[in-house]
């Protein structure tokens, strides 16, 4: 169903804003009405924007003791009824990998933004990086998939904060945005559309909220005060919700269908966008705000009649494995370049047989694209 | 559990977690006859629960929505839960370890938020279900598994601890006081406001056998021996008070008409 704009919500149209702004936004029209959060620089704005943006609109909004307090709220939010999110940067998101484990176990939909900062830890609060990715991915200990995206625009920051809150009720999973510092303090144009597409909750308490009979593995999800007698636990636990603790089987076959729930769906979850790739030799792998400069790189490169094309990867997790393979078939090369040290370069290996080169940068400031033109220019002669 | 508590029950759990001469069992029968006497619509009653013995009395035992969370998050994630939905009737069921230690952030903050939920604190002076490793709530001399020369150091006066941070009822009683119990209990639920109950709760196998008190119903003997009033409390010197525990209420503010709260109403 879609979603009309609501009293509260911005009216259509185009603004000025930026990407935090834009994000506390899409989340306020796909019908996010909790929030609770931690300062944290670069992603206060969120929060501050939430603090008065979200009693406008009838939602709940309170600032926790710390990050793990505010990751704990939104889980008891989301099992009450709410359509829940916090943000945070790198120390704030190491700091919620034991609750975002528990938001996988127990199948909790909700969103966390990371704004990510320059680290390892405190690192440069200000500045920018890309270092989060594979704790993203790999964060919380045990065997699960979660969805991460990453925004290169202060449009994506609205449209993917849709998109997130989205995934999370589809799959009743965990949706972090992985944002960067650069995209979420530019200040430029975005336009807000008329009405956004909203996924809402099946809330049937006849069927198991644990299920695994389910044909896509995603079981419904009543609400505390709905009368379902839920029972939710981080333990291991059968379709009903009681712990099985010792049961191998039954740890097989939640812990199989955690991960199986996401990456069978991969085709509807992932999101890529090609540039100029007809005839290139040349495949450029980017996301997020570097591929604002690979961008401006290859297109000017491709003035200079080189045969260099890009891929931006809209989704980082699960890995567009199947985009990256197809559109890498027959390339001379692949280029990633990362704000970090080789994050997202091996999975682009993995899935491609030609040799793929990285360009790092980790010193807090975004890749210029004079630096990727030259970089790219000497790979592609 | 006598017959007439079944109704609170799941029927798919038959078997008590806790061991012999546990006090949890008691506190868990305290409180749904408190519960029953109040009449408390059940389908809006939500238990949050951490880790530890403790945090297995409501989940997954009582049949109303229960969440079992991480160790030392319940309050955390009952202050999301009660923010959202604040028609749900939130008790907070977890140990001293649960609550204190590892949590004892989100329980002096839930307090000075003065969110309107209830804590009860079931309190056996040690980590039980991990071994017996010294708590934050483990008197001073007793011995652990990880402190195997007597604790070192101070415990925590939870009621004043909680008190302090802004409760609006703060209540201490025994497992071997049940009526006692069961009425602070009730005026918890009925106070419109934070309330937090330390409930004491003997654990002969790992605290109890390390510290002469093997033996359940001395365990319970020596609890209720210990336990005085706070006027008692008044006529003893600091020393004679020391290997005392001071019962009874610790604040309590005018608690509220029990309106849609139950037929006590």
């Amino acid at each position: 169903m879609s979603r009309s704009r609501t009293e509260g919500l911005l009216p259509p149209g185009d603004y000025y804003l930026s990407g935090n702004e834009a994000a506390a936004e899409g989340a306020l029209a796909v019908g996010c009405d909790f929030y609770a959060g931690y300062p944290i620089t670069p992603s206060s704005e969120i929060m501050e924007r939430m603090a008065w943006r979200l009693p406008e609109v009838g939602g709940t909004f309170v600032q926790m003791e710390d990050e793990i307090g505010s990751l704990c709220a939104v889980i008891g939010a989301a099992w009450a009824g709410a359509k829940a999110m916090t943000a945070t940067s790198g120390p704030g998101f190491s700091l919620m990998m034991e609750p975002l484990g528990y938001a996988v176990m127990t199948e909790t939909p909700l969103v966390i933004m990371d704004v990510q900062r320059a680290g390892p830890c405190t690192g440069q609060a200000t500045r920018v990086g890309a270092g989060d990715i594979m704790q993203a991915r790999w964060g919380a200990h045990g065997d699960y998939q979660i969805i991460a995206l990453s925004p290169w625009s202060v449009q994506e920051m609205f449209d993917m904060a849709v998109q997130a809150f989205n995934l999370a009720e589809r799959f009743r999973v965990p949706v972090v945005l992985l944002a960067e510092e650069a995209v979420g303090h530019l200040r430029e144009r975005i336009t807000l559309p008329s009405e956004v597409t909203v996924i809402q909750r099946d809330r049937d308490k006849t069927r198991p909220p644990f299920g695994s009979e389910e044909p896509d593995g995603v079981p419904p999800m009543p609400a505390f005060g709905d009368g379902a007698d839920l029972l939710v636990t981080g333990s291991t636990h059968d379709e009903w919700g009681f712990r099985k603790t010792e049961d191998p089987e039954v740890q097989r076959r939640l812990v199989t269908r955690l991960s199986r729930k996401i990456l069978d769906h991969r085709a509807e979850i992932c999101s890529v966008e090609t540039y100029c790739m007809e005839d290139a030799q040349v495949m450029v792998v980017a996301y997020g705000f570097t591929a604002r400069s690979a961008l401006h790189a290859v297109r000017h490169l491709r003035g200079e009649g080189l045969e260099v094309g890009m891929m931006r990867l809209r989704t980082l997790w699960p890995f567009p494995e199947e985009a990256v393979a197809r559109m890498g078939e027959g390339r001379a090369r692949v280029l990633v370049p990362e704000m970090n040290l080789g994050q997202i370069q091996g999975e682009v290996q993995k899935a491609v047989d030609c040799p793929v080169e990285a360009y790092h940068q980790v010193n807090g400031e975004v890749i210029p694209p004079s630096v990727l033109l030259k970089w790219i220019r000497e790979r592609s002669l | 559990m006598s017959r007439d508590m079944n109704a609170y029950l799941r029927e798919e759990i038959q078997r008590t977690p806790f061991c012999p001469g546990c006090g949890h069992g008691i506190l868990m029968g305290v409180l749904l006859r408190a519960i029953d006497e109040m009449a408390l619509p059940m389908e809006r009653v939500l238990f949050v629960s951490g880790i530890g013995c403790a945090a297995w009395i409501p989940s997954p035992h009582f049949k109303a929505d229960t969440l079992h969370t991480i160790h030392g998050r319940a309050v955390a994630f009952a202050t999301g839960a009660k923010l959202y939905n604040p028609e749900l009737i939130t008790l907070v069921v977890s140990g001293d370890g649960d609550l204190s230690s590892i949590g004892g952030n989100h329980l002096i903050h839930a307090a000075r938020r003065d969110l309107d939920m209830t804590v009860l604190c079931a309190n056996n002076m040690i980590y039980g279900m991990t071994g017996g490793q010294v708590a934050s709530t483990t008197p001073e001399g007793a011995e652990t598994t990880t402190t195997p020369g007597g604790n070192p150091e101070r415990p925590f006066d939870l009621c004043r601890l909680v008190a302090a941070a802004g409760a609006r009822y703060v209540a201490r009683y025994g497992v071997v006081q049940p009526l006692l119990l069961k009425r602070a209990i009730q005026k918890g639920i009925r106070t419109r406001g934070f309330a937090f109950i330390e409930v004491l709760s003997p654990c002969p196998t790992q605290f109890g056998r390390r510290n002469r008190l093997r033996d359940p119903a001395e365990t319970m003997k020596s609890l209720k021996a210990r336990l005085i009033s706070q006027r008692q409390a008044k006529s003893l010197t600091e020393s004679e008070r020391a290997s005392r525990i001071v019962y009874g209420e610790f604040a309590s503010e005018d608690s509220d008409d029990l309106e849609g709260r139950g037929r006590d109403a």
